[in-house]
C-alpha cells in the first residue's frame, strides 16, 4: 500500500510538470501584452519593464527560470499587482474558494445522496418524479443562473442574507455555496437513485430480506455502500466543475475568490497569474482523483490493492 | 408424520403492462416435518416464484396473492404483517438461491453476512455470535474459517461461496430450508459436493428442505417426494419411487424420457415438443393439452382434478379419470414401470437388477 502511494504520489508530480509545461508554452501563445498601456511605452521604456519581469530573455530560458522556482514552490511575480508575488495573491483569496468548494461539495453530495435514496426506495412515487424532476432541473440549469436567481430573491428582495462580498462571515457564504452545488447535488442525486434501484434488484439484496432484515437495514445496511461505488467515479469530474462553476459564481457574488482572481488575470494578460492560478486548479484536481481513487478501496473490497489492509 | 407448512389453492399473479400473468394457478402441497420435497418442472414453471411467495420475497408492487393460503405452524403467510414475516423470515424458513455468485453481498464480510441473522433473530451477543459463524463455516465445509470469516465474497470460488449461503441459510436452525436450484449454476464436480453437504445437514438437523430443479438426476439422489410443476400447477406429486417407476403424467413420462440415463447412452435424448403455455393468457383446458400426444377432447376445454393414485401419489391428468382411453406411456416408462409394484405393467423380477 505505502509502495502504491508512494508512485502515485510520483506520478501526481510528473502530471502536474506536464501541465505547466504546457500550460507555459500555450500562454505565449495569447495575442496581447501583459503589461498594460504597452503601446504607449517607448522603446527604452519596454525594455525596463521587459527585463524587470524577465521577458527580455528567451522563451527557453524564461521557461527554465519558471521551472527552477516553480521547484522550489514560488510562482513568480504578477504583472499586474503592483509587482506583488503570484503566491501571496492566490493565498489571500484561496480561503473563500475552499469554503464555497467544500460547503457545496459536501452539503451537494449529502443532499444529492438522500434524494437519490428517497426516490430509488419509494420508485415510482410522487417522491421518485419529484425528486427527478429536481434533480433534472438542477442538472440542465447553469449554476450561474441559479446564483442570479438567489442573489435576485433571497438577498436583493428578501434581504435574507447578502448580496455578495466576503464581509459577513458564514452568512456571504451561504448563497454562493448553494448555487455552486446544485450541480453536485442533481448529479449525485440521480447517480445515486439509479444505482440503489440496480442494487435492490439484486440477488444479495433479496438475501438479505430472505434473512429477515427490515427496510432500514436493506436500504443502508446492505444497498447503500454498493449503491456509492459509482458515484465516487464522479467526484472527479463533479470537484473539476465546481472549479469551473466558481469562476463564474464568484463573479456574481464578487467574491475575492481565485475563480474571481483568474477570471481577472485573463482580462489583464497577467501571465504570471494565470500561470499560478492553472497550476493551482490541476493540483487540486489530481489530488481529488488520488483521493479518489483510496476512497474506492476504502469503499469496494474488490479493488483494494494487494497487500493492503483494510 | 406432521405438516409443518401447508399450500393451499394458492394463486398468484403478476401485474405487468403486458397484463396479468398469472404465474400461479392453484397450487397445493404439503411438506412434513425432516422430509425433503423436490419441485421439478420446465424453467418457468413457477417453481421459483411458489417458493418466493412462501418467504413472501416477490416485488409488492406486482405480485398479487389471488386465492389460497399458505399455511405454516398453522398461521397463514399471506395474512401475516411484514413484520411479523420478518421474523420468520432466516430464522424458522430460510433460502438459498441458485447464483452463488450474486449472492452475497460484495462489500460486506461473510462473517458480518452469516452473523447477521444469528443477532437478529436468537439475541446472542457478538463474540457468541462470531463462535457461532465459525462452527457454521465449519460446519459447510469451508477450511480455515478463523481467519477467512474477515474476509470478502470475491475471496471466494463459486463452490465455497454456496457453502457460505448455505452456512448464513442454517444459522438460526430454521425449520424449512428453500434451495432453489442451489446446484445448477455450478459446474459437476462442485454440483455432487453441494448435494452431499446438505444430504449431511439433513440428517443432522431435522430440517424440511424443498428442494427446487429442473433436473431429475439431482432429484433421485436428495429427495423423498417429488412433486412435478407445469405451468403454474403441480401436475402430479408422490413419493420418489412412484415418481420415477411409476409416473402417470403425460409431462411427468416427457421429463423422465429427457433425462439422461446412464445405461442408454447411445440413445438420443427425447425433448418435449413446445414451448411452455403463456401464463398472460393460459389455455382454458389442461395446459399441457397442445403439446401432449395424449391429448383428448375434454382436454381443451377444462383442466383436469386430481385423481388419487395411491395414498402419497396423486396426478391431475384425464388420462386416470374412469372412462378414459387405456394408453400406452412411452416405451421407456414402461420399462420403469415394471419394476414398481402395484403399476400396470409390473413384472415379477428374478434377479437382482434394479
Ligand atoms: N417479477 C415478475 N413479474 C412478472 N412475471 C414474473 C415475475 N417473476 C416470475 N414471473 C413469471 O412467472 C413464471 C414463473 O417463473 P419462475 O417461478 O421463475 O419459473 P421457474 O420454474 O423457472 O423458477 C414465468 O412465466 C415468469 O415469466
Ligand atoms: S389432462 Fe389431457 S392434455 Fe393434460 S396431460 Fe392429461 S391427457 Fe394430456
Ligand atoms: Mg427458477
Amino acid at each position: 500500500m505505502v509502495k502504491y502511494i508512494g508512485k502515485r504520489i510520483v506520478y501526481m508530480f510528473i502530471t502536474l510538470f506536464l501541465i505547466a509545461t504546457a500550460s507555459f508554452f500555450l500562454m505565449q501563445t495569447l495575442p496581447g501584452s501583459p503589461i498594460a498601456s504597452y503601446n504607449k511605452l517607448n522603446d527604452t521604456q519596454k525594455a525596463i519593464v521587459e527585463k524587470k519581469y524577465g521577458i527580455d530573455k528567451p522563451k527557453p530560458v524564461q521557461y527554465a527560470i519558471y521551472m527552477k522556482n516553480l521547484a522550489k514552490g514560488d510562482l513568480g511575480t504578477s504583472f499586474v499587482f503592483k509587482g506583488k508575488s503570484v503566491n501571496d495573491l492566490l493565498a489571500t483569496r484561496l480561503k473563500p474558494s475552499l469554503i464555497l468548494g467544500a460547503q457545496a461539495m459536501v452539503f451537494g453530495t449529502i443532499v444529492g445522496i438522500l434524494l437519490g435514496m428517497l426516490a430509488a426506495l419509494k420508485h415510482n412515487t410522487f417522491w421518485d418524479y419529484g425528486s427527478t424532476f429536481f434533480a433534472i432541473l438542477g442538472i440542465s440549469i447553469p449554476s450561474f443562473v441559479f446564483a442570479s436567481l438567489l442573489q435576485y430573491w433571497i438577498a436583493s428582495e428578501w434581504h435574507l442574507l447578502p448580496v455578495g462580498l466576503w464581509n459577513d462571515g458564514w452568512k456571504s457564504s451561504v448563497l454562493p455555496s448553494l448555487a455552486l452545488a446544485m450541480g453536485p447535488l442533481a448529479l449525485s442525486a440521480r447517480f445515486i437513485r439509479t444505482e440503489m434501484i440496480e442494487v435492490l434488484n439484486s440477488d444479495y439484496i433479496m438475501l438479505a430480506k430472505a434473512k429477515g432484515a427490515n427496510g432500514f437495514e436493506i436500504a443502508f445496511k446492505h444497498a447503500f455502500r454498493n449503491a456509492l461505488i459509482p458515484l465516487i467515479t464522479v467526484l472527479g469530474p463533479l470537484a473539476a466543475g465546481l472549479v469551473t462553476g466558481s469562476l463564474v459564481v464568484e463573479q456574481i457574488f464578487a467574491i475575492p475568490g481565485i475563480g474571481e482572481q483568474f477570471v481577472s488575470s485573463i482580462m489583464t494578460n497577467d501571465h504570471a497569474t494565470i500561470m499560478g492560478t492553472t497550476l493551482l486548479f490541476s493540483a487540486f484536481l489530481i489530488a481529488v482523483i488520488f483521493i479518489v481513487d483510496i476512497l474506492y478501496g476504502v469503499i469496494d473490497p474488490r479493488i483494494r490493492v494487494s497487500g493492503g489492509k483494510g | 408424520m406432521t405438516n409443518i407448512l401447508e399450500v393451499k389453492d394458492l394463486e398468484l399473479s403478476f401485474h405487468t403492462f403486458a397484463g396479468e400473468v398469472k404465474a400461479i394457478r392453484g397450487v397445493n402441497f404439503d411438506l412434513q416435518k425432516g422430509e425433503t420435497l423436490a419441485i421439478v418442472g420446465e424453467s418457468g414453471s413457477g417453481k421459483s416464484v411458489t417458493t418466493k411467495s412462501i418467504m413472501r420475497l416477490l416485488p409488492e408492487s406486482s405480485a398479487e396473492y389471488k386465492n389460497g393460503e399458505i399455511l405454516f405452524e398453522g398461521r397463514d403467510l399471506t395474512k401475516i404483517s411484514e413484520k411479523d414475516m420478518q421474523k420468520i423470515r432466516g430464522k424458522d424458513i430460510s433460502m438459498i438461491f441458485q447464483d452463488p455468485m450474486t449472492s452475497l453481498n460484495p462489500t460486506m464480510t461473510i462473517g458480518r453476512q452469516i452473523m447477521e441473522p444469528i443477532l437478529k433473530h436468537q439475541k446472542l451477543n457478538k463474540s457468541a455470535a462470531r463462535k457461532k459463524t465459525i462452527e457454521l463455516l465449519n460446519l459447510v465445509g469451508i477450511p480455515n474459517a478463523e481467519n477467512r470469516y474477515k474476509m470478502y465474497p470475491h475471496q471466494f470460488s463459486g463452490g465455497q461461496r454456496q457453502r457460505i449461503v448455505i452456512a448464513i441459510a442454517l444459522a438460526c436452525n430454521p425449520k424449512v430450508l428453500i434451495a432453489d436450484e442451489p446446484t445448477t449454476a455450478l459446474d459437476v464436480t462442485i454440483q455432487a459436493q453441494i448435494l452431499e453437504l446438505m444430504k449431511d445437514i439433513q440428517k443432522k438437523t431435522d430440517t424440511s428442505i424443498i428442494f427446487i430443479t429442473h433436473d431429475l438426476g439431482v432429484v433421485a439422489n436428495v429427495a423423498d417426494r417429488v412433486a412435478v410443476m407445469y405451468g403454474g400447477r403441480i401436475v402430479e406429486i408422490g413419493t420418489v419411487d412412484e415418481i420415477f417407476y411409476n409416473p402417470q403424467h403425460p409431462y411427468t413420462w416427457g421429463l423422465l424420457s429427457s433425462m439422461p440415463s446412464m445405461d442408454l447412452e447411445d440413445q438420443k435424448l427425447y425433448a418435449i415438443p413446445g414451448t411452455p403455455p403463456d401464463l398472460l393468457n393460459p389455455p382454458k383446458g389442461d395446459a399441457f393439452a397442445l403439446r401432449s400426444e395424449y391429448a383428448m377432447k375434454i382436454d381443451m376445454e377444462r383442466q383436469p382434478p386430481f385423481f388419487k393414485v395411491s395414498d402419497t401419489h396423486y396426478a391431475a391428468t384425464w388420462l386416470l379419470h374412469s372412462q378414459a382411453p387405456q394408453v400406452e406411456p412411452p416405451a421407456l416408462i414402461i420399462e420403469r414401470m415394471k419394476t414398481f409394484k402395484g403399476s400396470r405393467y409390473y413384472v415379477e423380477q428374478t434377479g437382482g437388477t434394479v
